[in-house]
């Protein structure tokens, strides 16, 4: 509507002062103090996590290094999707702390940490009847009030995020009527309209085929860069984690076994360490980044079962 | 300030108003849903007052409730029949908003006080009431309130475990309802010919012989409660998705749920004490509401108008079609709501949520 957008742009620079832009701001005041060992916006430290009375994992500390790309990786059960509830508040520690900006995060208000950490759960559910459009638009939950429900920031931070993730299109189809692919980049895109300069994904790229995979992934690298984003997923394909992690995390069972740059994490003896299997690390012939090559069967079951193997030889 | 309708470019649902630092939105759809409906249960309030065995026309309604009307029609519209009309009303909007919010919370339209309970257990603490301690109205109404009540604490007891999820919501309160339909049968065995008499027409459901006493205590609740859910209706809203995203979004999970919860809870138990377990407009207004307005989310106020206005239309229906007092509202309800859920079993089923 033109008329309204004469009055729209006056408005619009009243409200520079928006909430991404005072958190972008922190974001480069706490990055130039630098190195690892320094503060960064997300840590945690010593923290025992627990379902009932189930240790997942215990004096765990883990830093989350300003503007990464992180990524957690390990076995089944090695505890990463439960630190990443713990990180995102979801879990709470039964001892330990986790510090958002230096302060234990269970004890912010709860919207005040939603306009910081973004989190892209597992299994989120579409209310029925729920176009994509209104569907982003709740991302905008927790910079919304009783008297702001729909400001004009919120219309163009929407009309962003769908536009970034490619769903702009999509805007008045029903999310029911969408494929897997499709869903996750709507629900990607409802996390990025929440504007957090810290965002936590858990297994985005489970159920999804390899090409929309890719795409997920390819997403989550294009905001780390160009918006300078902190971002934690969890990766079930180590191959994948290696290829776009500025930052990774190996755990298991409830330890972090190492840390670093791919390039220096990935190695045969790691992945032996942390998944039990044989492999090869290659260079990745398109990106240079560790490739994990399993060994084949023949040497991995000679390594186990020698008579078995040479069983199976004779009958070939 | 301006008003921006259902841009083209966001495509999200409604009407904006903005002026410096403030912005409201608007949900035309159900905004005019609400209207018609509101309409609807106040044309239907008016002929239900004439309805009866002094008929009366509209207008001379009208009038009477405006304070011209003759003696005896105004002892007839202001004594007898508006009170009765009134708790018809405050009965369907509570029992309404009531089902909207444990459908919302149970993300399940079988999770709705009907079927988890809730009305079986109010059922129990009036039937004490009237067999066991003999009690007149007041206590039977203060029965069924703490019955609802304490049903409601063990649904959630016994449904939480790390928050309470729909599914398991559903499950327990199903069991919940067939323990209390048991005790019920037991204590209607245990009672004497004319206690069980009143304990089965309370179980019905029925508007006959209300009276200023019941509207008072219910409009209280509804004055309190209503304005108490439909303040959390935003995080209801955003709990639709999954505790996890709900919490990601900022949203105290837990704390929401409970404030809810109470709410529904005892706006079901107040409606059921005021004129007993009134069969599935719980289950059903929501439903209906939520079809109509064609919005995603709870819509606690559509559903609200909806119960209002299903529960006039049906006790005029009952006294229309069996003449005055012959039929209690709950079994009308109860057949239409009956077919009703068989059908919404099916399409579940179909949709295999079920």
């Amino acid at each position: 509507m033109t008329t309204v957008d004469t009055t729209r742009t006056t408005v619009d620079t009243t409200r520079t002062e928006d909430d991404m832009d005072k958190d972008t701001r922190q974001t480069v005041a706490s990055s130039t103090s630098g190195t690892q060992d320094q503060r960064q916006r997300l840590m945690a430290e010593g923290l025992t996590l627990a379902y009932d009375r189930r240790t997942v994992a215990e004096e765990l500390s883990v830093t989350i290094p300003d503007h990464s790309f992180t990524v957690i990786v390990g076995p089944n059960a090695c505890g990463k999707s439960t630190l990443l509830r713990a990180l995102s508040r979801m879990l709470k520690p039964t001892a330990g702390s986790v510090l958002l900006d230096g302060q234990s995060i269970g004890s912010l208000p709860a919207k005040k940490v939603a306009r910081t950490l973004g989190l892209l759960p597992q299994s989120s559910i579409a209310p029925d009847g729920i176009t994509v459009a209104d569907l982003v638009a709740r991302g905008r939950y927790p910079h919304q009030g009783l008297l702001r429900q729909w400001s004009e920031t919120d219309e163009r931070i929407v009309d962003e995020s769908m536009a970034a993730t490619g769903v702009a299109e999509l805007a008045d189809r029903y999310v029911d009527e969408l494929s897997g692919g499709q869903r996750q980049r709507v629900w990607i895109a409802m996390a990025i309209a929440q504007q957090t300069p810290l965002l936590l994904l858990d297994e985005p790229t489970t159920y999804l085929d390899i090409q929309h995979q890719i795409d997920v992934l390819d997403l989550c690298a294009q905001l780390h860069e160009e918006q300078g984003r902190t971002l934690v997923a969890v990766l079930h394909d180590l191959n994948h984690a290696a290829r776009y992690a500025t930052h990774l995390i190996a755990m298991r069972g409830g330890e972090v076994v190492a840390e670093g740059a791919p390039g220096d994490v990935v190695t045969a003896e790691l992945v032996e360490r942390v998944f039990g299997l044989r492999c090869q690390v290659i260079d990745d012939p398109e990106t240079g980044t560790p490739l994990v090559i399993p060994a084949a069967r023949r040497s991995r079951t000679a390594r186990v079962a020698a008579p078995l193997a040479t069983a199976a030889v004779s009958e070939s | 300030m301006n008003a921006s309708k259902r841009t083209a470019k966001s495509g999200t649902r409604g009407v904006t108003l903005r002026t410096a630092g403030l912005s409201l939105r608007l949900d035309v759809r159900g905004a005019v849903v609400g209207l018609l409906l509101i309409a609807v249960a106040l044309v239907m309030s008016v002929v239900l007052i004439g309805t009866g065995d002094f008929p009366i026309a509209p207008a001379d309604v009208m009038r009477t409730l405006l304070g011209d009307g003759t003696v005896a029609q105004d002892f007839i519209v202001n004594e007898l029949r508006l009170p009765r009309v009134l708790v018809g009303l405050l009965v369907g909007a509570a029992l309404g908003m009531g089902g909207a919010i444990f459908q919302s919370i149970s993300r399940n339209p079988l999770g709705s006080p009907d079927v988890i309970g809730l009305g079986q257990g109010a059922a129990a603490g009036a039937l004490t009431a009237i067999v066991l301690v003999k009690g007149d109205p007041n206590v039977v109404a203060t029965g069924a309130v703490l019955g609802g009540v304490l049903t409601g604490l063990a649904v959630y007891a016994l449904a939480w475990r790390q928050g309470v999820h729909g599914y398991r919501l559903v499950l327990v309160g199903i069991g919940t309802s067939a323990t209390f339909t048991s005790v019920n049968g037991y204590l209607l065995t245990q009672a004497h010919q004319e206690d069980a008499a009143r304990a089965v027409m309370w179980l019905t459901g029925s508007l006959n012989g209300r009276d200023w006493d019941q509207v008072w205590p219910l409009l209280a609740v509804c004055a309190v409660l209503m304005p108490v859910a439909l303040g959390q209706s935003r995080n209801l809203r955003m709990l639709e998705m999954g505790d996890d995203s709900a919490y990601a979004l900022g949203v105290r999970v837990e704390r929401t749920r409970m404030v809810l919860m109470g709410a529904a809870v005892l706006l079901v138990a107040s409606a059921t004490a005021a004129a007993g377990p009134v069969a599935f407009v719980a289950l059903v207004a929501p439903q209906l509401a939520r079809r109509l307005t064609r919005s995603p989310g709870p819509n606690l106020l559509p559903a609200a108008w909806m119960g209002a206005a299903l529960l006039v239309t049906a006790d005029w229906a009952a006294q229309r079609a069996f003449g005055a007092d012959q039929l209690p509202v709950g079994v009308l309800t109860g057949m239409l709501g009956g077919a009703y859920l068989l059908w919404l079993l099916v399409t579940e089923r179909r949709a295999g949520r079920i």
